[in-house]
C-alpha cells in the first residue's frame, strides 16, 4: 500500500478526500430552497432529507448529530444551512463552525423562499470560489478514516467479498488507521465472535449494551420471523438462508487482527485509531449517512446481489466477487474479486487491489456510485415525531 | 482442476456453488478452503449459483453448520447432493 496520498488538510487538521461546498437543509420544509440554491451556484450541492421538524428527545439529538456532523466531515469544504426557523439553525451552524471551516446559515421566516435563497446563493457564490483554489497536500494514508458496509449480500460475499474487507481492514488497522463496522442486527447469530474481539470488560460491556438494545426492537416490533425482511428477498435470491449465516458472512469485514476498541452511538466520532464499532441499522444508506456523519472519508462496500447505494459526501467504493453481478451490472462496481471464487486470486491479492483502489479515491478517482450520482442521505429515524 | 463449490472448512455441511448452471446429476468438484482439500459431491437438485448443497443428510430438528457455526434448523429432511434453502432449513433466532 503506498503510504502517501493527496488529500485537502482541514482548518482542524483532519483529512478530507473530496472538496464540496453542501447546502445543508435543518427541515424537510428547506429542501426546496436549498436545491434552489444549489441550482443557482454550480459547484454546490443540496442535501434534502425529510425530517427535522417536532422531533423531540434521543431522537432529535440524533437528528442534530447526523446534520452537524455531515457538516463537519472532513470531505466537506463550507457548508450553507438553511432552516425554517433560526434557532435550530443556528444550532447546526454552531456545532459544524467548531471545526473551523466556512460555514453560514439562512433562516426562511420573516424572509421567505426568494429572499432566503438570493442571500444564501451569494454566500454559497463566495464558498465556491474560496475552496476552489484549496490545494491538495501530501498526506498520511493512516490518516484515512475508513469505513465498511455491506449490501444486498448473498453466498459470495461471506466466501470471497466480505473477507477481502477483512483482509484490508487488517492491514489498516496494522498502518495505525481509524477503521470502524457497524450492522447491529446483521451481528445475530456472531455476536460472540464480536464480544471475543472486544479490547476490554467496558467495550465488551457497551456492545453487548447496544446489541440487546437492538434485538429487543426487533422483537417488540417483529410480527414474524423476519424472514421477509432480514435476510432481504435479494439475499435469499443469492442463497443466504438464515440471519445467522447472513451475519457470519458480515463479520468476515473486520479481519482477523484488529480487536474492537469502542462501541459507538449512532453518528458519534470515534477518539482515536483502530477498530471501532457502531450502532446502526443493517439498511444501507442509514448506516453509510452515520458513517459519513462520524467523520469517515471513505467507504469500503462489499456487495453480492448488487446493492447499488452512494453518499453525497462519503465515496463508496463497491467491490463484487459474484460473477454474474459483475456481468448483468458491472457499471456499479469498482473492484472486482471473482478471481477468488476461481481461485486465480489470493485474499491477499484481493486486500491490496481494495487498498489500491482506496489510495486512488483518496487521490480524486471518482467511484462508480459517485460517477452515476448515487447520493441516497437517510437519516435514521428513532421514533414518530411529537 | 475447476472448482464448482467451495467450502469454508471441513467441520461445515454445507457447500456454495460458485458457478452458474449446476444442475441434479452432476458430480461436481469443491475446495474446502480452510483445509485446503478438494471434495466431490453427486448433485440431487439443480443449485443456482450462490446456493447452498447439503453435504451430509440431514433429518429434521438437526442444525446446520456452516463456518463452523450454527447458522439455524432443519424443517424438512434434506439428502446429501440436495439443495438446502428457506424451504428446509429456518433461523434460530427471532
Amino acid at each position: 500500500m503506498e503510504s502517501k496520498f493527496m488529500g485537502y488538510r482541514r482548518e482542524n487538521g483532519r483529512v478530507g478526500v473530496r472538496n464540496h461546498v453542501i447546502i445543508l437543509p435543518l427541515d424537510d420544509l428547506s429542501n426546496s430552497a436549498c436545491e434552489a440554491v444549489a441550482n443557482n451556484v454550480k459547484g454546490t450541492m443540496a442535501i434534502p432529507h425529510p425530517y427535522g421538524r417536532l422531533q423531540f428527545g434521543e431522537d432529535l439529538e440524533l437528528h442534530f448529530r447526523t446534520l452537524i456532523g455531515t457538516g463537519c466531515n472532513p470531505n466537506v469544504a463550507a457548508v450553507i444551512v438553511i432552516g425554517i426557523e433560526p434557532l435550530w439553525t443556528d444550532r447546526i451552524v454552531q456545532g459544524i463552525a467548531k471545526t473551523g471551516k466556512p460555514v453560514t446559515g439562512f433562516a426562511i421566516e420573516k424572509n421567505g423562499d426568494f429572499n432566503t435563497i438570493c442571500a444564501a446563493s451569494k454566500k454559497a457564490k463566495e464558498y465556491v470560489h474560496q475552496v476552489s483554489e484549496y490545494q491538495r497536500v501530501e498526506c498520511d494514508v493512516s490518516e484515512l478514516w475508513v469505513s465498511t458496509k455491506c449490501g444486498e449480500s448473498d453466498t459470495t460475499s461471506g466466501i470471497a467479498t466480505n473477507p477481502t474487507v477483512g483482509n484490508a481492514y487488517d492491514k489498516l488497522y496494522e498502518n495505525g488507521n481509524t477503521i470502524l463496522f457497524g450492522e447491529t442486527t446483521e451481528l445475530t447469530g456472531g455476536e460472540h465472535l464480536v464480544l471475543e474481539r472486544c479490547a476490554n470488560d467496558q467495550v465488551r460491556k457497551d456492545f453487548q449494551f447496544f446489541f440487546d438494545r437492538y434485538a429487543k426492537l426487533v422483537d417488540d416490533k417483529k410480527t414474524n420471523d423476519l424472514s421477509d425482511s432480514q435476510p432481504t428477498k435479494g439475499n435469499i435470491e443469492g442463497g443466504l438462508t438464515t440471519i445467522e449465516e447472513k451475519a457470519l458472512g458480515n463479520i468476515q469485514k473486520i479481519g482477523t487482527k484488529a480487536p474492537v476498541v469502542g462501541a459507538l452511538e449512532k453518528a458519534v466520532e470515534p477518539s482515536g485509531p483502530g477498530l471501532w464499532f457502531q450502532d446502526s441499522s443493517s439498511a444501507a444508506a442509514e448506516q453509510v449517512t452515520l458513517c459519513a456523519a462520524s467523520g469517515f472519508v471513505v467507504h469500503f462496500f462489499p456487495t453480492g446481489q448488487g446493492n447499488i447505494i452512494g453518499n453525497p459526501i462519503l465515496p463508496v467504493i463497491k467491490l463484487c466477487s459474484n460473477p454474474r453481478t459483475l456481468r448483468t451490472m458491472s457499471e456499479h462496481f469498482d473492484v472486482d474479486v471473482s478471481g477468488l471464487l476461481r481461485r486465480d486470486l489470493n485474499l491477499d491479492q484481493a486486500g491490496d487491489a481494495l487498498l489500491e483502489m482506496m489510495v486512488r479515491t483518496a487521490n480524486g478517482r471518482m467511484t462508480a456510485a459517485e460517477v452515476l450520482g448515487h447520493r441516497e442521505f437517510v437519516l435514521t429515524k428513532l421514533y414518530e415525531s411529537a | 482442476m475447476a472448482i464448482d463449490f467451495l467450502v469454508h472448512e471441513a467441520a461445515d455441511g454445507v457447500g456454495v456453488a460458485v458457478v452458474e448452471g449446476l444442475s441434479a446429476g452432476q458430480e461436481i468438484t469443491g475446495w474446502v478452503m480452510k483445509e485446503d482439500e478438494t471434495i466431490t459431491v453427486k448433485l440431487l437438485s439443480d443449485i443456482p449459483i450462490g446456493h447452498k448443497v447439503a453435504l451430509q443428510d440431514y433429518q429434521e430438528g438437526d442444525t446446520v453448520i456452516k463456518y463452523n457455526t450454527d447458522i439455524g434448523k432443519v424443517v424438512a429432511p434434506i439428502k446429501k447432493g440436495e439443495h438446502l434453502h428457506v424451504h428446509n432449513v429456518k433461523t434460530k433466532r427471532w
